[in-house]
């Protein structure tokens, strides 16, 4: 570790606390359909689109309604992108003369990139044409992340109302995050991304004749447009197989420091947006808080292991100093990888700028154990403060019991029906995490597509099955494709956005059919330290108690072999 | 549920429009206006051909060029479909070895290269980034110490002195963004056509 390393953290720090206020004071005024910058340009825009699709903004729905109207959106996407991926054979855009997408992958990276989860079981260069990539995977990370604003938006809502019946109109909260948040910012982005390097063109290829004398075949391609919109809507799907440790996604530390800010810029503003809609901005700081302190014993704890080089090394006289090198580009270095890796998978992103199959074993461990907690450390857009919310629910209950008091959060009850729907959001995620684990590791057809002997294939099947759960999509690479991963993968991914996001929605419409009661002075307060510390303490302990064990089986024990000298 | 499914392909193929195809179509029109060169890949060319990408780093493994890091990167066996063969730095199909840091395989690769780094400079601490492959198997940079290990390989290859080439090293040694961010590195095909040049 060095000291420039922590400055670059520093840095990266001070501006996620500098974006939080203005970006999340922005995000209100477009979750309140408000006037921006851009309504003379993309009004005309929006209501067109609300005029062909027949619906009035201003018309409210319940939760089931929202709900119903985000799963009719999602099945519509699901039928296109299959159709796409497994047509582009025939359609324009395919230099690279791409063929079908088999039918198990295509089920497989359809759902990875309608849960915003982005897994990927293919090579981009070598498996998807430009087409596929621009109007299938590309549209998705738009409006995957969208519909992850707008629920977050919407049970925010929940939480702010009193006495309603309605939490906002999803096609409302859809088109506005799309269009005033994501678009912009993607268009800048992508710009910057050129400037940098980032290739945007529609060639496949390029042949160069290398002074070796050899020949390179240079896969291009749109790229810069795809790149911005993978980090900013936390999706993380590569255009490359080596997704931001390739030079044409990520060329150079501007580029790498900017992705990382991206990825966090609108989850981190996400908790103002919270504060300033309950009507108590300090709610907000406590929210962002308590995933500051999540997020900085990730980075630490990381780039710790990290910046030692594998010990196995020292007997071949290989100097230690530039630290754990495999897998990792030389232009980012230690720090720069070690706080990508912390923030892909706090967020629920998943791109990588080095791969994380090769981490040392605690290395390689952080971002399994972020992705466990609930990627709830500012968290995928929206999905993070939606996911975070559950959280505060049972702090503010297990306080409640403590006290023998009725637990309130921002004004309201709690009461059995939202603590019931909490636990349900809550243990559905290890449920399927560590069933599905449990069933790879002993049926032949999971077993067989593990590339790692020993503890490190255990963890590469526990990794897949918590990246896909969590929505992440970061994976230990080594893993290949079969009918059966992209099978149960598919359905852990499924369950992993759908069965937090429903439940989290149903909270939302409990809450607003809500009164307030006044705080009196038994009320715990939320935006204190001592409420920071409580949930904290209550993800840790949620995700200790349920993980511990499958750790204990990959990771550590994988770090005490280390340590000991075997090999597999 | 019906009532929503208007909206639902409305939204859709609007949105698909928007987001898939003015988009990327007018960031292109941007990016070839503005930033054609890198818009097109950062293409070196040499004599009107192009020898590579600035970025893409390419195979070295002859002794009068340096050399780049280890590449993990692969391709289909043309002899046997199903299968891949190593074939370094192929900036078609991107990736890293996906080792585990306890994996044989990887241990026992960098023994070896480690072995033929050691006979070519006996005595000198090896750079770790001479014996590890990148993340991208593309990696175009080296660090400055791995640049300064293989110096007096290419020196007695090419005949130049040593001190010229630490002089044409340090030139093309990129330091930190603004000092603090990413790492020194220094572009290994820049450096070999530098190199190239000095020869002429």
């Amino acid at each position: 570790m060095t000291l420039n390393g922590w400055l670059q953290i520093a840095v990266f720090c001070a501006v996620i606390v500098a974006l939080t206020r203005p970006l999340g004071g922005y995000l209100l005024r477009v979750a309140e359909g408000g006037r921006t910058l851009l309504s003379p340009v993309l009004g005309p825009v929006e209501r067109g689109l609300y005029r062909l699709a027949g619906i009035d903004p201003a018309q409210e729905q319940s939760w089931m309604t929202y709900a119903v109207a985000m799963l009719v959106f999602k099945a519509a996407g699901f039928l296109l992108l299959y159709a796409l991926l497994r047509m582009q054979t025939d359609l324009p855009l395919n230099p690279a003369g791409q063929s079908p997408v088999a039918p198990d992958l295509a089920f497989n990276t359809a759902v990875s990139f309608l849960t915003n989860t982005n897994w990927q079981f293919y090579g981009g260069e070598t498996t998807m044409s430009h087409l596929s990539q621009m109007l299938g995977l590309g549209v998705q990370n738009f409006v995957s992340a969208a519909a992850g604003i707008a629920v977050a938006g919407a049970v925010v809502r929940g939480f702010a109302r009193r006495s309603a019946q309605t939490i906002g109109n999803f096609w409302a909260d859809l088109v506005r995050m799309t269009l005033y948040v994501l678009l912009p910012f993607c268009v800048l982005g992508s710009i910057v991304l050129v400037w940098q390097g980032v290739p945007q063109t529609f060639a496949g290829s390029i042949a160069a004749t290398t002074l070796e004398g050899a020949k390179q075949i240079i896969s291009l391609g749109p790229v810069a447009s795809q790149e911005a919109i993978k980090m900013f809507g936390t999706n993380g799907g590569g255009f490359f197989n080596a997704n931001s440790a390739h030079p044409f996604e990520n060329p150079t530390a501007l580029t790498n420091t900017l992705q990382v800010i991206a990825i966090f810029a609108i989850g981190a503003a996400l908790t103002n947006m919270f504060g300033r809609m309950v009507g108590d901005e300090r709610q907000g700081w406590a929210v962002f808080a308590a995933m500051a302190v999540l997020f900085l014993a990730g980075v630490a704890a990381l780039y710790a292991s990290e910046a030692r080089m594998n010990p196995a090394f020292a007997a071949f006289h290989v100097d230690p100093s530039l630290g754990n090198m495999e897998g990792k580009e030389i232009r980012f270095g230690i720090a720069q990888s070690a706080l990508f890796a912390t923030v892909t998978t706090d967020a629920s992103c998943g791109a990588v700028d080095g791969m994380i199959e090769s981490f040392l074993p605690l290395g390689g461990m952080v971002p399994l154990v972020n992705i466990m907690l609930g990627e709830i450390i500012f968290g995928g857009v929206g999905s993070g403060l939606y996911g975070f919310l559950l959280f505060a629910i049972v702090a503010v209950f297990i306080a409640g019991l403590m006290v023998g008091r009725t637990p309130e959060y921002l004004g309201k009850k709690i009461e059995a029906k939202e603590v019931k729907l909490t636990m349900l959001a809550i243990l559905v995620l290890p449920l399927v995490m560590l069933g599905f684990t449990a069933l790879a590791v002993v049926l032949p057809a999971g077993i067989a597509t593990i590339s790692a002997p020993g503890p490190h294939g255990f963890t590469e099947a526990l990794y897949a099955y918590v990246s896909g759960a969590g929505n992440n999509g970061s994976a230990f690479a080594g893993l290949g494709p079969n009918v059966f991963w992209n099978t149960t993968m598919g359905i852990d991914m499924i369950v992993g956005r759908f069965f937090v996001m429903i439940p989290a929605l149903a909270l939302a419409g409990a809450m607003a059919a809500k009164k307030t009661v006044p705080a009196s002075a038994g009320t715990f307060p939320s935006h204190g330290p001592l409420f920071v510390g409580l949930v904290v303490g209550v993800i840790l302990i949620i995700g200790g108690l349920t993980f511990f064990p499958s750790l204990a089986l990959g990771p550590i024990v994988e770090h005490y072999a280390m340590t000991a000298g075997t090999l597999y | 549920m019906l009532r929503q499914l208007r909206p639902a392909i409305v939204m859709l193929l609007g949105l698909s429009v928007i987001t898939g195809l003015v988009y990327p179509l007018a960031i292109t029109g941007i990016a070839q206006t503005a930033f054609p060169w890198q818009a097109n890949g950062s293409i070196i060319e040499r004599d009107g051909r192009p020898v590579g990408s600035a970025l893409i780093g390419q195979n070295f493994t002859t002794p009068p060029y340096f050399h780049p890091r280890p590449s993990a990167t692969t391709e289909p066996d043309p002899k046997n479909p199903g299968k891949t063969v190593s074939v370094p730095y192929a900036a078609n199909n991107s990736g890293g070895s996906n080792l585990a840091p306890t994996a044989k395989a990887l241990v026992d690769r960098v023994r070896a290269d480690a072995a033929a780094l050691q006979a070519e400079s006996p005595g000198t601490p090896i750079p770790g980034d001479l014996v590890t492959t990148s993340g991208s198997g593309l990696d175009p940079d080296i660090s400055p110490e791995a640049a300064a290990f293989q110096i007096p390989r290419v020196a007695k290859a090419r005949g130049i002195d040593e001190a010229a080439l630490r002089e044409l090293v340090a030139a093309h040694t990129v330091p930190r963004l603004l000092g603090v961010f990413g790492e020194p590195r220094v572009n290994v095909l820049e450096l070999n056509m530098a190199l190239d040049a000095m020869g002429k």
